[in-house]
Parts: structure tokens; C-alpha cells; sequence
């Protein structure tokens, strides 16, 4: 998936390598979700879906990073995030995208609920690889 | 290394003074005396043993010292640049050595700047690292007073929560609460989420694990606080609260815990208009 950043401004990078580049990771993100406007509500949501991604960056992924940044697709304006990481993958993607199912001591809802909170949801993974997740929400 | 050897008192001296005069009398000179001709005696040793290799084991010594001077420069709330001119000011003690215009001192010259501006850059990096570690520490520090268990009735406690929640701060909050809770022997508390800007799963399993600990002491949690676009994500989400009394502000859940609690609330209607 090839993200349509804006023109204007190029995306940051956060590494996401400890718990406080989670928190980080957040806070860019909602940065780029205000200066685009979205609604409180959307801002929540893109703000939480970044969050579980980025934990599941680092903790599934073994580490990381976050590209975020403000896109622009036929005059609308929206913001994404693409988590990106070399670890071991994703075996069963279905199964990691099921209500409540958990490889660790989660409550399994991070990825699955992720893609509900968000407009786009790409998830590109390969065992033995590592896993890219983007996400993108429109204002409105 | 000849460069370093010939006129060795002068040079170390005019680099003790450059340092010290630029640190204006916040670091006496007679510590910087001491650091400085341990790091030139480490250095000469390094060059004589690593070549120009900085980052090599020839000159761990250098480096150990460095790292020290760093630090304590850090700690202390030197800039930068205060911290990095200790080795940069060694350059221009040599300028004067110089003075014969030979080809040849002019390339050991050249060669011993590069190393020591690799040593600088090595200074601001510890530099950086140290600042990064008080900032984390002092991060801690304010987690533990950032979060305040208040007893807003006889048998009720209450923690507001304000901020970002990450796993360790909540986790805080979460033993402060339980610890409260035997205390004061409080039967009922109250978790305000007001002031949190996101409720992730992270944030969710931990109030539900405080719930679920809270209950096996006995105790009854309310959440109270989930504004309307929190309440929103969660569902979206998928978090299930089950049978967890939610109230959407601090006064009702008040409230609910003084009713649970046995305590008869009167409202007085007339009284108010
Ligand atoms: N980047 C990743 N690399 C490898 N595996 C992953 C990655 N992200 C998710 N997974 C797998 O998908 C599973 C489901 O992820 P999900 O985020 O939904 O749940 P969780 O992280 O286990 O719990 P939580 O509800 O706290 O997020 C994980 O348990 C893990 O096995
Ligand atoms: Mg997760």
C-alpha cells in the first residue's frame, strides 16, 4: 500500500523501541489528528488504534518503527500511521484478527479493535519477516 | 603523539586554563586540573596504543574518563557545548605548538583534530544519554505524586486519574488504590477517568484487573469519568466492562457509593430553587 502523505509536510519518524515510544508514538499521532481536524471522537479513536499497534510494535514485533503523517487523497484530508517491524510475523492473520484472541497475557482486542476505529487498514505480514500495519482516517 | 609529547606542561596547561575560563568558575580549577591531566595521560597512551581509532580499545581508558566528566557535566547543568569544549580546548592549546610550518606536524596535527572531535562528539553523547536518564527518573518521581488516593467519605476513596496512562503509572495507581482501600478500611472506591485522553486495551485490562482485586478484598469499584468519545473508542474497540458499575461523573458515582455504602442522602429540592 503506497500512502498519499500530503505534499505539504513529509511524514515523521518515531522508532519504537521502548514503553515511553509508545506514549511518543501517541502523542505524534495526535498532533497530526488535530491538524487535520478530525472530531474529537475520530481523534480518540486514530489515537487509541496507534496505541495498540505500536504496543503490538513492540511486543510482538520485538521493536520497530512508526511513519506518521497527514495524507491527502481527490481534496480530502486525513491522517495515517504505518507500523512497521522485522519480526517473526503474523502465522494465521485471521486468527490474530479474531475478537479476543491472544498469543500473550492480552485481551486480544488490539488489532481487530484497531481496524473497527479506523477508516483504512492495511496489514502486510510474512513469517519470518515482520509485519506492517497502516492505518489511515479522513476527515470529515 | 609527538605533537602531544613535546612541551607537554605547556600545552596541559593552556588547556586547564582555555577549559576553566570557559566554565567561568563553576568547576574549580584545581578539578579540572585533576581531570584534565588524567585524560591527557589517557590520551597520550591511547594515541600511543590505538593510533587514531577513538572508538577502539586503545583508548577505553579515554573514553571511561570522558564518560565520567560527561556525566557529572550533566548532572551538574553544564550545556552541550561546556561539556564538549573540554576536549575541543586541547586543539587550541596546540595551535601555538605549530608555529614551525612543517608539512609533517601540520598532518599530525590534522589527524589528532579529527580524533579529538570524535571525542567530543563522544562527550555530547554521553551527555545526552545521562540528561535522557534524569528525565526518565524525574518521570518516575512525578508519577508517584501525580497520583493521589483521596477519602472523599467515611468508607469511600477516590484516585482522579489525569494524563497519559502507561503501563508502569498505572500500575502505580492500581497498587496505591488496593493500598487505600486496607488503610482506611474503605469499602468502596471510585476510579475518575476524567482526565485520561485515551483508553486503550492496555489501559483497560489493568482497571479491570484493579476491579477484579479490588473485589476480592471486598471491595466495590465504580468507574466514573468516560466522557462520551472515550466511551465511543471503547465500545468500537470491543472492551466489555461487564458487570462494572460505570457512572459518567465523579457526583453520581459519589452517589452510588454512599447508597452502597449505607449512608442516607437527602436532596433538598426546596432548598435549591
Ligand atoms: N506486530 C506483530 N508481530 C507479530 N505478531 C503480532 C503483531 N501484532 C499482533 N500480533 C499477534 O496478533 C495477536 C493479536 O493481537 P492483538 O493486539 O489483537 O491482541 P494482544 O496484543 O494479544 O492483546 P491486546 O488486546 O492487549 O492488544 C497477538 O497476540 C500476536 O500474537
Ligand atoms: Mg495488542
Amino acid at each position: 500500500m503506497t500512502v498519499p502523505w500530503a505534499s505539504e509536510a513529509p511524514p515523521q519518524t518515531q522508532p519504537i523501541i521502548g514503553n515511553d515510544d509508545v506514549v511518543r508514538s501517541r502523542q505524534h499521532v495526535r498532533a497530526f489528528a488535530q491538524q487535520c481536524k478530525l472530531s474529537l471522537v475520530d481523534q480518540t479513536k486514530f489515537i487509541t488504534a496507534a496505541s495498540e499497534l505500536a504496543r503490538n510494535t513492540l511486543v510482538y514485533g520485538g521493536g520497530g518503527a512508526m511513519r506518521a503523517g497527514l495524507v491527502e487523497r481527490q481534496g480530502r484530508r486525513g491522517v495515517a500511521a504505518v507500523f512497521e517491524d522485522s519480526g517473526p510475523g503474523i502465522p494465521d492473520i485471521e486468527l490474530a484478527l479474531t475478537d479476543g484472541w491472544t498469543s500473550g497475557g492480552g485481551l486480544g482486542l488490539g488489532l481487530s479493535g484497531a481496524r473497527r476505529l479506523v477508516d483504512e487498514f492495511f496489514l502486510d505480514t510474512e513469517v519470518d519477516r515482520g509485519t506492517t500495519v497502516t492505518i489511515v482516517k479522513w476527515a470529515r | 603523539m609527538e605533537l602531544l609529547s613535546t612541551d607537554r606542561e605547556k600545552i596541559t596547561s593552556e588547556w586547564i586554563d582555555g577549559v576553566t575560563s570557559s566554565l567561568q568558575g563553576r568547576i574549580s580549577k584545581a578539578e579540572v586540573d585533576r581531570e584534565l591531566r588524567e585524560l591527557y595521560e589517557a590520551l597520550v597512551q591511547g594515541l600511543r596504543a590505538g593510533g587514531e581509532e577513538t572508538r577502539g580499545d586503545g583508548f577505553s581508558e579515554v573514553r571511561a574518563l570522558l564518560t565520567e566528566l560527561s556525566r557529572n557535566r550533566a548532572r551538574q547543568g553544564f550545556t552541550p557545548s561546556e561539556t564538549a569544549i573540554s576536549v575541543l580546548a586541547l586543539k587550541q592549546a596546540l595551535e601555538p605548538v605549530l608555529r614551525n610550518d612543517s608539512a609533517e606536524e601540520t598532518t599530525a596535527y590534522l589527524r589528532l583534530g579529527r580524533a579529538l572531535d570524535d571525542l567530543a562528539l563522544y562527550t555530547v553523547e554521553v551527555y545526552t544519554r545521562t540528561r535522557e536518564e534524569i528525565i526518565s527518573s524525574q518521570a518516575a518521581q512525578l508519577m508517584e505524586l501525580s497520583t493521589p488516593v483521596v477519602k472523599l467519605w467515611e468508607g469511600v476513596i477516590a484516585v482522579p486519574l489525569v494524563g497519559t496512562l502507561d503501563s508502569a503509572r498505572t500500575q502505580v495507581v492500581m497498587e496505591k488504590l488496593l493500598q487505600a482501600l486496607v488503610d482506611t478500611g474503605s469499602e468502596q472506591a471510585i476510579i475518575d477517568i476524567t482526565g485520561v485522553p485515551a483508553v486503550d486495551t492496555q489501559v483497560a485490562q489493568h482497571l479491570l484487573k484493579t476491579v477484579v482485586a479490588a473485589r476480592l478484598m471486598g471491595a466495590e469499584c465504580t468507574v466514573s469519568g468516560i466522557r462520551p468519545q472515550i466511551a465511543q473508542t471503547i465500545v468500537a474497540l470491543g472492551i466489555e466492562f461487564g458487570d462494572i458499575v460505570t457512572k459518567a461523573t465523579l457526583a453520581d458515582a459519589l452517589q452510588h457509593a454512599l447508597r452502597k455504602s449505607g449512608v442516607d442522602l437527602v436532596t433538598h429540592q426546596d432548598a435549591r430553587r
